[in-house]
């Protein structure tokens, strides 16, 4: 299964003609616009763009935190319609749960399954030693650096069994060496499991480092202006030309939707 | 290879230096021995204490002097061997030593008490009795005190578990559930601040009996706090973590146990030592007005008939205890949240 290309992998995620206002307090915000995607498995996608232009919002629609207010959300053909294991949500802020140590948080799925305490503390020690955290089972969160928190966070819904992983600016908070660091390690998890990953993040450089398909997405209202395919290989080396060249590339889609929008806010 | 002297050593209160020569044990102890300038002045004034109580004559009819005496001078005693051996006793002697001031403070304090009332004077009698007289209640009523401190503390447990259960019941659904929110709320909100006291008239005519009307009102003046703190502790609880344990598949059951229940956790319990201090104040006076038994009613008791030393000694056991309950909950509470970080510490 896993040698299959990717270009023949069955689609797990549509996202058809998603629109979404928010009703503010101060009038209705319409945060999306007719988007339309579709998430082959397996596939490592990076949703960039600039802030407030609607990735939050679209990952908390495809997560079911948030229902769209037109359109629809299918994975392998169902509505997605609430939050469920099948999707696994990192958050910037990591969401720890601060009462649970690290075992615990990492377990917290799989006991809420009521699996059988042994299969549950085989899939705990087997995230976090994928995660590099077994000396650390027993901390608590506060205890832990920010690197460190999100590898739990990470662990925590891979031992759920998840099929997609959403993760939305997961290493925002984090300096630059750890958080290249934490990529590395990610796309060794997502070469290691087969995931599909939807990467919610405004580095352009991050997202070429990592994705398969960059979505670039433009605001006022939030759409999907153009994607990009990524064919580098890994692991990908930040100082080659090629991956300099594509990084360029992106960086002229986004700036130009940036532009593009202003101009058009202006009209109106 | 450091060697000390004893001035060296006396000028450091708690030296804790532990000679290693090899050689025989009983030198190996005695080279454990250190002076500690703390731990004598302490004993001194202790035995200041007890001399004070032989020096002079009292001016009352007090049984216990001489056995308060003996028993400073045993106290005396005690406190310069163990801070003397400190190093051999381990953490009894390391106790003895880092309380040492305050033992020293105790001294003079009981001493110029023991001057002021029972040898000069000093103070009006019946209102300031010597600690020989406080003593002698311990020794000479003790059943009753503790038959009273007995009864206050089942009256005093009965009614806060009641009030912390169903305050903390009580907050969670509010918290949890907009419907039990829309009916509650404003019975809340109506109730919960007259002070539980005011319904003492009321609660003692209505109930079969002054104990189950005290139970009443203690489970009362606890619940309030319980209730409020639980309610806002759960309704602050991070979406976040809602959110996520969402995605792990948690029911809505789970979502109140196990997530909505510990986050609230630590509101919870300032909710506990409010409702705590709250009910040790309706127990009192449920006890002085109505409850025949307990420390309130012995301390009405004691006022009936002018005997001040009687009030002294049930006004340190409840002490002991109101503290004691609160040492309790805290340790409870270090348990339930070692998870929390920089939590104080009683
Ligand atoms: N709960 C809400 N109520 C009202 N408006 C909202 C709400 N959440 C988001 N919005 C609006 O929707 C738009 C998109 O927000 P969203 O958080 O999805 O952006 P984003 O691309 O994730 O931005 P960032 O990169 O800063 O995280 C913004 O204009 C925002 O103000
Ligand atoms: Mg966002």
């Amino acid at each position: 299964m896993l040698d299959r290309p990717t270009t023949i992998a069955p689609d797990i995620l549509e996202v058809s003609d998603v629109g979404k206002i928010y009703q503010a307090s101060n009038g209705p915000v319409e945060a999306l616009r007719s988007v339309n995607l579709t998430i082959r498995k397996g596939e490592f996608v990076c949703l960039l763009g600039a802030s407030g232009c609607g990735k939050s919002t679209l990952l908390r629609i495809v997560a079911g935190f948030e229902t769209a207010t037109m359109g629809s959300v299918t994975m392998y053909g169902f509505p997605v319609d609430k939050p469920g294991p099948d999707r696994g949500m990192v958050f910037q802020d990591y969401a720890l749960f601060p009462w649970l140590t690290v075992r615990d948080n990492i377990g917290f799925g799989p006991k809420h399954r009521r699996l059988a305490t042994k299969l549950v503390s085989e899939l705990t020690d087997k995230f976090m030693a994928m995660v590099g955290l077994t000396a650390f089972a027993d901390r608590y969160p506060h205890q832990l650096s920010g690197g460190m928190k999100q590898r739990v966070a990470i662990a925590r819904v891979l031992s759920n069994d998840t099929d997609v992983l959403l993760m939305d600016e997961p290493f925002g908070a984090l300096d630059a060496l750890t958080r290249s660091k934490l990529q590395e390690e990610l796309v060794e998890i997502w070469r290691t499991t087969g995931l599909t990953v939807i990467f919610v993040t405004h580095s352009v450089e991050e997202a070429v480092m990592l994705a398969d398909r960059v979505i670039v997405m433009s605001a006022g209202p939030g759409r999907i202006d153009c994607e990009i395919e990524v064919d580098l290989p890994r692991p990908r080396d930040v100082a080659s030309p090629e991956f300099n060249a594509l990084r360029r590339e992106v960086t002229q889609k986004l700036t130009s939707h940036i532009a593009g929008s202003r101009g058009k806010a202006a009209d109106s | 290879m450091p060697t000390y002297s004893a001035s060296e050593i006396s000028s450091l209160g708690g030296d804790r230096e532990t000679a290693l020569i090899a050689g025989d044990g009983g030198l190996q102890f005695v080279n454990k021995l250190r002076f500690s300038i703390t731990g004598i002045g302490a004993g001194l004034a202790w035995l200041a204490f007890g001399l004070s109580c032989l020096r002079w004559p009292d001016i009352g009819d007090w049984p216990r002097t001489e056995a308060v005496a003996y028993t400073a001078f045993a106290i005396a005693g005690g406190i310069a061997i163990a801070t003397t051996a400190q190093a051999a006793l381990g953490k009894f002697g390391d106790g003895v030593q880092r309380r040492a001031p305050w033992l020293f403070a105790l001294g003079v304090f009981l001493t110029l008490w023991e001057l002021a009332t029972a040898k000069f004077g000093w103070l009006p009698l019946p209102f300031f009795p010597p600690p020989q007289s406080i003593v002698e209640v311990y020794t000479d009523d003790l059943p009753k005190l503790l038959d009273s401190a007995f009864a206050s503390v089942k009256l005093q447990l009965g009614g806060y578990f009641i009030g912390a259960v169903v305050g903390f019941l009580t907050g969670v659904s509010i918290g949890w559930s907009r419907l039990a929110g829309y009916w509650v709320h404003p019975i809340l909100r109506f109730i919960g601040p007259l002070p539980a006291t005011a319904w003492l008239p009321i609660a003692f005519f209505t109930f079969p009996s002054a104990w189950s009307a005290s139970t009443f009102l203690i489970a009362l003046a606890t619940g309030f706090p319980v209730t409020v703190l639980t309610w806002s502790g759960v309704a602050s609880v991070s979406t976040a973590y809602y959110d996520v344990a969402r995605t792990l598949g948690a029911k809505p059951s789970f979502l109140v146990t196990k997530v909505a229940i510990p986050a609230a956790l630590p509101h919870v319990f300032v909710g506990l030592f409010m409702g705590l201090g709250a009910s040790f104040a309706v127990l009192v006076v449920a006890e002085m007005i109505g409850v025949k038994a307990g420390l309130g009613f012995y301390l009405q008791w004691a006022q009936g008939w002018a005997s001040y030393n009687n009030m002294y000694a049930a006004l340190i056991v409840m002490s002991l205890l109101c503290s004691g309950a609160i040492t309790l909950l805290f340790k409870v509470r270090d348990r339930l949240l070692v998870w929390q970080k920089g939590v104080v510490k009683w």
